[in-house]
């Protein structure tokens, strides 16, 4: 019966370990710049963690075979059970402490660096349940934000007042994120109600929107393209539904779709 | 037979002072008008329903805001006018009054109701929707219509401009106008407007609109169509 057990223990961890090396259900495959080093660190996460697991059910697999018929019990480990224990700490806790070190390295390399100074600067407005995104017109000049004027009735969702702001008259607002490919992109994220999330699977990136926040997000776009940005913050009944769309397209593609946005 | 006199007398006795009723009462006339505004306009904007691709799909080129509806010669849509003083009490009509979801928009934008008349909600949109009345005097609600759900039947019991929102849509947007009266119209898409049946007399005429607020004039009905013009001034923002 134990030698059963170890065997099922044994199918049980290739089974498990199959889909991680065969990357069944990897993310799609990224369009950003900072995107390799996501994956890459997600791989030695992988490697890391997947050698202790499969390792610790390999030797749990083995005592099983060796002792499972056994009736009678085991009085102790050869040498005491301590040095086990303190190895075992010591391995779990160098490979935690290596994996946040070079993690940490990832992060910092995708939000520490200021971003590019010609970087395509894109305001997003978050609220139940949708998402917007305002560009600076052809004054270059984002007008101010007036939480006390912001009315879905008339569309004005980041709250403009071009009564008083003649920056705010050639802002444009719209519900699909636009960029050009290979071009510096500045977002900043602001939330309406309550909080919610930016994330697009493709650019490896998922950056939480809190309200009375200004968030910045940078990225480079490498690959044209049609994606999904969607909000992975449970943000009310309609969260399932709120989403919207990054269009990576060329230069030239962007700014045609820019002048038409302004002429409109 | 002596019977029968009774009750030929009962009927006859009863039929003519319904006609005496019906000869006192005055003949209804109509209240017609334009409603137009001077000055400029808030630009609409167009709608971006990008997260729901169904909907965007069905308004190429998309629609567009619809707190101010300008039309050609300076006109306005979906102005409610009614009287607001001097008409007499009634009973409220008991046909119920329709408001669709279709294509992630309210249609009518303005829907015109008396207090406690039957109104039914529908949804005809193959997504859900959550339709969202803010009234202030009345008593707030919001219902969820999946795919297929049957109307929302519910009525409003104080008169009130009611702005409606859908919760899972930011982009709809619409009113109910909760009346007292049952003389009330609506402006079209040529800015004309019509209040039928309206009995002789003195009254005070108000027109809304969501964006602009109200206006005010008295009227006196007495021949069979009264005018009455309205004009808003309109600020670009």
């Amino acid at each position: 019966m134990g030698k059963f057990f170890a065997v099922i223990l044994v199918l049980i961890t290739l089974t498990s370990v199959y889909p991680i090396i065969a990357h069944t259900w990897w993310p799609p495959p990224t369009i950003s710049t900072t995107g390799p080093s996501v994956d890459h660190q997600m791989d030695e996460t992988m490697v890391g963690t997947g050698v202790l697991f499969v390792s610790s059910q390999l030797i749990l697999a083995g005592f099983v075979w060796v002792f499972g018929g056994r009736k009678e019990k085991i009085k102790g480990w050869p040498g005491g059970h301590r040095p086990v224990v303190a190895f075992a700490i010591i391995l779990v806790g160098l490979e935690i402490l290596s994996l946040s070190f070079v993690g940490s390295k990832v992060w910092a390399a995708m939000y520490m660096p200021s971003p590019n100074a010609q970087a395509l600067h894109v305001d997003v407005q978050a609220e139940q349940f949708a998402f917007f995104f305002r560009y600076a017109g052809p004054d270059g000049v984002f007008g101010g934000i007036h939480p006390e004027k912001i009315s879905d009735a008339s569309g004005n969702y980041f709250g403009l007042d071009p009564e008083n702001d003649v920056a705010a008259r050639d802002d444009i607002v719209v519900g699909s994120l636009y960029v050009p490919v290979n071009t510096p992109i500045l977002l900043t994220l602001h939330a309406k109600d309550v909080i919610h999330n930016f994330y697009v699977p493709e650019l490896r990136l998922q950056q939480d929107i809190v309200p009375g926040l200004d968030i910045p997000l940078h990225f480079t776009v490498t690959k044209t393209g049609h994606y999904e940005i969607v909000c992975t913050q449970l943000c009310g009944l309609g969260h399932y539904s709120m989403r919207g769309f990054l269009e990576v397209v060329s230069q030239s593609e962007f700014d045609t779709w820019l002048k038409q946005q302004s002429g409109d | 037979m002596r019977m029968k006199f009774f009750i030929f007398l009962g009927v006859f006795g009863l039929a003519s002072s319904a006609m005496l009723v019906t000869a006192a009462l005055p003949a209804g006339g109509t209240i017609t008008g334009k409603v137009t505004f001077t000055g400029t306009p808030p630009k609409m904007r167009p709608i971006d329903m990008a997260k729901e691709p169904y909907c965007q799909k069905l308004h190429n080129p998309p629609i567009k805001t619809q707190d101010v509806e300008s039309g050609p010669g300076d006109t306005l849509e979906d102005v409610v006018v009614y009287i607001s003083v001097g008409d007499q009490a009634s009973t409220p009509a008991s046909t119920p009054v329709r408001y669709d979801q279709k294509g992630c928009q309210y249609v009518p934008h303005v829907a015109v109701m008396e207090t406690n008349q039957p109104l039914q909600i529908y949804t005809n949109d193959p997504l859900a929707h959550n339709i969202h009345p803010l009234p202030k005097q009345n008593a707030e609600w919001n219902k969820s219509q999946p795919p297929g759900a049957p109307p929302i039947d519910t009525k409003w019991e104080k008169p009130e401009f009611i702005p409606v929102k859908c919760n899972i849509h930011p982009w709809m947007h619409g009113y109910f106008v909760v009346l007292k009266t049952s003389h009330y119209g609506v402006s079209g898409a040529d800015g004309t407007y019509q209040i039928k049946n309206v009995p002789p007399g003195k009254y005070t005429l108000t027109a809304w609109q969501e964006h602009m607020g109200t206006q005010t004039q008295e009227v006196t009905v007495s021949g069979a169509e009264t005018k009455a013009n309205f004009t808003f001034k309109a600020l670009p923002y």
